[in-house]
């Protein structure tokens, strides 16, 4: 019997709901620390960017539309689909850090509780942040959330995977879509992230994942006049400064935190609908009453 | 009519070869330029009113508010019903943005020739510049060349000197033979009624409203007629592919195609024309991207 030659997985982009190379040809290693090799991902260029800002755009409505029950559902389908993979993925986690199998595990069910945690606010963020205001008149006055429209994520490069879930499935439970950049030093969680929502009903275009280095990318975000938010954590102040100037032309909305390693643990904190809030647009009605 | 027939795999082959032209940078800057000249806004819905017309001649003047270095060039026509020509006059008269009017039974053509005529005739004195017409098919496909070759004639002597565009409706045509047939016949058609001057004359690939509207291949074939009968008599006669062309990318395609098929003389509103509506604002989006060096959002375009 001839040996048995290894299939290795090419990871890919994350575009529109189809699985793609980077436009510009190039990638970038990765080491693989538990396996002693060496990961080649794709290098994401500004044309990838411009793609998935499109898909995106194109998402806006009918994710926006759909209900928040049915939001929740899918975000519960991810949780069930990273449960099912969970062994793999914290292998991917692995590849970058030197957490132990056991800590690694722990990461991933937190994230997949993190996913189950924003699924159970998505039908009641309207409760809870919108309502009727009372008035001296007669009249009505009801706050009405909205999500914002496109927002960029950029998590931290750890936690690799808690941290990017966590970022992501605020403003996608908001009826926002999203374009990911995977943390730099980190990217396989990320990568692999995006094999769990191609699985799980997400339409195509409400989240996009892309691999790469932040400074291709981040700028032309940021420049970008369909993207409407920017989700960010621990940029460097010269960094941070420089994107909101560029983001001021838009007016796009810069939510950015400080937030140490563990604290990402804190189920309680970081999966309030204060996390929800900053992607939301408050529509206020008033309406004659009937007396 | 002397026959063409046509090798399917080498056209489509040649087609896809104009989509692999590297065009960038100030040829890219020119070229989308060229395209939004070139564009006949169109809005051919039941729904259109006066006022959607008016805001899109509003737009055909001048397709973006916004600063630009170098004013943008205006669009070549605004393209609607026969019922809007009036109220596309009030707009655009004098503004050099010409008004075409699609006319004899838009789109299908299923009805009888006096009806088709005045409604040409009305579009006319209405107002139109040019007049889109629409072959019957049912008569082509038929085999009744001659009576399809007859209309044509009437259609043109009613609505001499406006210009005329005669929609093939290629998607409904089912082969390149077919297509190539057609076009021989419309032009031979419009020819026979008289001298014709450059430009007169349109071919357009479809109507719009049925899938597939103007694929690369299709124009290819209808380009190659224009080309043959250019070189048997000298007379140039334009080109309009009209549906299905939404990006900037596929607008430079087009003009690449036309280019290395007929030359730099068809490079110009006069010769060619694009059907469009979405595509201004992928024009408008790419040249600003250009000027900037950023990418704008849809919503900084008023609707097309």
């Amino acid at each position: 019997m001839p040996q048995r030659i290894d299939v290795a997985k090419t990871w890919k982009l994350y575009i529109g709901g189809k699985f793609v190379r980077s436009e510009s040809g190039q990638s970038f290693p990765v080491e693989h620390r538990r396996h002693g090799t060496t990961v080649h991902l794709c290098r994401a260029s500004r044309k990838d960017l411009r793609d998935s800002v499109e898909a995106a755009t194109s998402a806006r409505s009918g994710w926006a539309s759909a209900s928040g029950y049915l939001r929740g559902q899918i975000l519960y389908r991810m949780a069930e689909m990273l449960e099912c993979r969970r062994t793999e993925m914290g292998e991917a986690l692995g590849a970058g850090s030197n957490q132990t199998p056991k800590q690694r595990l722990e990461e991933v069910d937190a994230s997949i509780d993190r996913l189950v945690g924003f699924a159970g606010w998505s039908d009641k963020i309207e409760q809870i942040l919108g309502g009727q205001n009372p008035v001296p008149g007669p009249y009505y006055n009801i706050t009405v959330p909205e999500p914002t429209g496109v927002v960029g994520i950029v998590p931290p490069d750890k936690p690799a995977l808690l941290a990017a879930v966590s970022m992501l499935a605020a403003p996608l439970c908001a009826g926002n879509t999203t374009i990911l950049l995977a943390p730099e030093q980190h990217p396989l969680p990320t990568t692999l992230l995006g094999e769990i929502i191609a699985t799980s009903d997400v339409p195509a275009g409400v989240v996009n994942i892309l691999t790469g280095t932040r400074d291709d990318l981040l700028g032309h975000m940021a420049d970008h006049r369909a993207v409407n938010a920017i989700s960010a954590v621990n940029l460097a102040e010269e960094t941070l400064t420089d994107l909101r100037k560029r983001a001021a032309e838009s007016i796009k909305r810069i939510h950015h935190e400080r937030v140490t390693a563990p604290a990402w643990k804190k189920h309680e904190d970081r999966c309030s609908p204060w996390k929800v809030e900053p992607f939301l647009e408050m529509k206020t009605l008033w309406h004659p009453s009937a007396c | 009519m002397v026959a063409h027939p046509v090798d399917a795999i080498m056209l489509e082959q040649r087609a896809a070869s104009f989509t692999r032209r590297s065009i960038k940078e100030g040829a890219k800057k020119q070229g989308l330029r060229l395209a939004l000249s070139m564009v006949d806004l169109t809005t051919l819905e039941g729904s259109d009113s006066p006022e959607k017309v008016r805001s899109l001649c509003r737009k055909a003047i001048r397709p973006w508010e916004g600063d630009i270095e170098q004013p943008l060039p205006s669009v070549a026509a605004v393209c609607v019903y026969p019922n809007l020509v009036p109220t596309a006059k009030e707009i655009l008269e004098g503004t050099g943005v010409k008004i075409a009017s699609v006319a004899t039974g838009f789109p299908s053509g299923q009805y009888p020739l006096s009806v088709r005529l005045r409604d040409a005739a009305e579009a006319v004195a209405a107002g139109a510049d040019e007049i889109d017409m629409v072959i019957n098919r049912g008569a082509f496909l038929a085999g009744r060349d001659e009576e399809v070759a007859e209309e044509i004639r009437e259609v043109r002597s009613t609505v001499h000197p406006a210009h005329l565009k005669i929609i093939l409706e290629t998607g409904e045509l089912g082969n390149y033979d077919t297509i190539r047939r057609a076009s021989d016949l419309a032009i031979e058609a419009a020819a026979s009624t008289g001298p014709i001057r450059d430009g007169e004359i349109f071919i357009k690939t479809s109507t719009g409203k049925i899938a597939p509207a103007a694929t690369m291949p299709a124009v290819l074939v209808m380009l190659e007629a224009i080309r043959d009968h250019w070189f048997a008599t000298g007379v140039r006669i334009g080109m309009k592919p009209a549906g299905g062309i939404r990006r900037a990318k596929a607008a430079l395609h087009h003009l690449a195609m036309v280019k290395e098929t007929l030359g730099d003389d068809w490079l110009t509103p006069n010769l060619f024309r694009f059907g469009a509506s979405s595509l201004t604002n992928d024009l408008l989006r790419q040249i600003i991207r250009l000027e900037r060096h950023r990418y704008m959002a849809a919503h900084d375009f008023s609707e097309a």
